[in-house]
């Protein structure tokens, strides 16, 4: 039992100052995704036979090296800051929110690394 | 974790059935959640029967009229009867109001009232606003000044200025915007829900308020503000026709801006 009056709980720890940057941030990604996904899906859907040739030909395209990588970097961060909100709004037990935190940034920068991998390689022609 | 199932002695047992006289006409049910913590029962569901033709237009009458002369165990707050005190907020067939300015014959069927949802129940309709008016409190709700104020005469505000806060400053603290919120039910120990920040709003564009910058200060959190996520519930539910959803987008587009 706590006897610390209702405004002291209210008060808590303060404010983090912090928020702003989390807010605008997940706005402008959306702002880039509303450019970078329509690009994607004309651009995709524009391809012929869809195979092997074609898809290495394309990926290699210098300018569809550049959007696939801001693509898949942008959807990353995105999912970040929306996953990071989930978390926030429905785990509440200090031990799993943090563990859930940590594991929702250490995914997105895995999968962030995974696909710059992934195009560059077919980009470049299997060099690296 | 969420929960998204109620508590085992939250859990609503079928209640009791109070019939209506058998010579009246224009008949309603009214389906009133009721519950009294020193019983140690489950919450129930009372259904009354009322007469319309002897009973006034509005659910508040209604909950009066059963009060009166049904069931004086039934506990609710009213005061003003004309929708500017606040006290009875509650949800009237899904939707949280205030039960003075519902009318009855707006509702088809039974007309179903509970307490303003997911909030600590007192008894019957009656939910516990601790947390809510310590959040109001938290936002200093009073004018702050370095400026002494004139001698001679009140802090001047032009027409225009006024304007900014006509709207803001005509909210009740009712609290069925904050608890018709999803947020605010997740997380109302640390986020200050649509009626606290739309009052904090109120001082932040008051044009006699100096301390701006300490307000935005303390409102810049992950909780605190950016709890909200724009679901818009608080406005669509808000019986003075107020727009906190539209306080919280400006007062994040003055965080913002602040930064650029």
């Amino acid at each position: 039992m706590s006897l610390r009056s209702p405004l002291s709980r209210v008060l808590g720890s303060g404010s983090a100052r912090e928020g702003t940057e989390h807010w605008w941030m997940q706005r402008v990604t959306a702002i880039a995704l509303l450019i970078l996904g329509p690009w994607f899906l004309v651009s995709f859907a524009g391809l012929d036979n869809y195979d092997r040739v074609e898809l290495v030909a394309w990926v290699g395209n210098p300018a569809n090296t550049v959007m696939l990588l801001l693509a898949s970097l942008t959807l990353a961060w995105h999912s970040m800051l929306g996953i990071q909100i989930i978390i926030e709004d429905y785990i509440h037990g200090p031990g799993l929110k943090v563990v859930s935190l940590i594991l929702n940034k250490f995914a997105h920068v895995f999968l962030s690394a995974a696909a710059v991998l992934a195009i560059l390689k077919v980009a470049l022609g299997g060099s690296l | 974790m969420a929960e998204f199932r109620l508590p085992p002695n939250s859990r609503i047992t079928k209640g009791k059935h109070f019939p209506a006289a058998a010579a009246s006409g224009n008949v309603r049910r009214f389906v009133v959640y009721r519950y009294d913590p020193s019983t140690g029962e489950n919450p129930r569901m009372d259904t009354y029967e009322i007469d319309m033709d002897a009973c006034g237009p509005m659910v508040l009458d209604a909950l009066i009229k059963i009060k009166n002369e049904i069931d004086p165990t039934l506990t609710f707050r009213r005061s003003c009867r004309e929708g500017i005190c606040g006290s009875c907020a509650m949800n009237v067939d899904g939707r949280n109001t205030l039960a003075c300015t519902a009318p009855a014959d707006s509702i088809k069927g039974d007309v179903k009232i509970y307490p303003l949802p997911h909030m600590g129940v007192v008894k019957d309709l009656v939910p516990d606003l601790t947390n809510f008016y310590a959040q109001y409190a938290s936002i200093k709700p009073w004018l702050q000044t370095r400026t002494p104020a004139p001698p001679d005469q009140e802090r001047l505000q032009s027409k225009e200025d006024q304007e900014l806060i006509d709207e803001p400053a005509a909210c009740i603290l009712c609290a069925c915007c904050s608890t018709s919120c999803p947020s605010y039910w997740w997380n109302s120990d640390r986020y200050l829900g649509p009626a606290a920040l739309l009052a904090a709003y109120r001082w932040l564009v008051d044009s006699r308020d100096e301390a701006t910058g300490e307000r935005l200060d303390d409102l810049e959190d992950p909780f605190r503000l950016y709890r909200c996520h724009t679901i818009m519930n608080c406005t669509n539910t808000c019986p003075k026709n107020l727009n906190p959803a539209k306080a919280i987008a400006e007062t994040k587009k003055m965080l913002a801006e602040r930064r650029h």
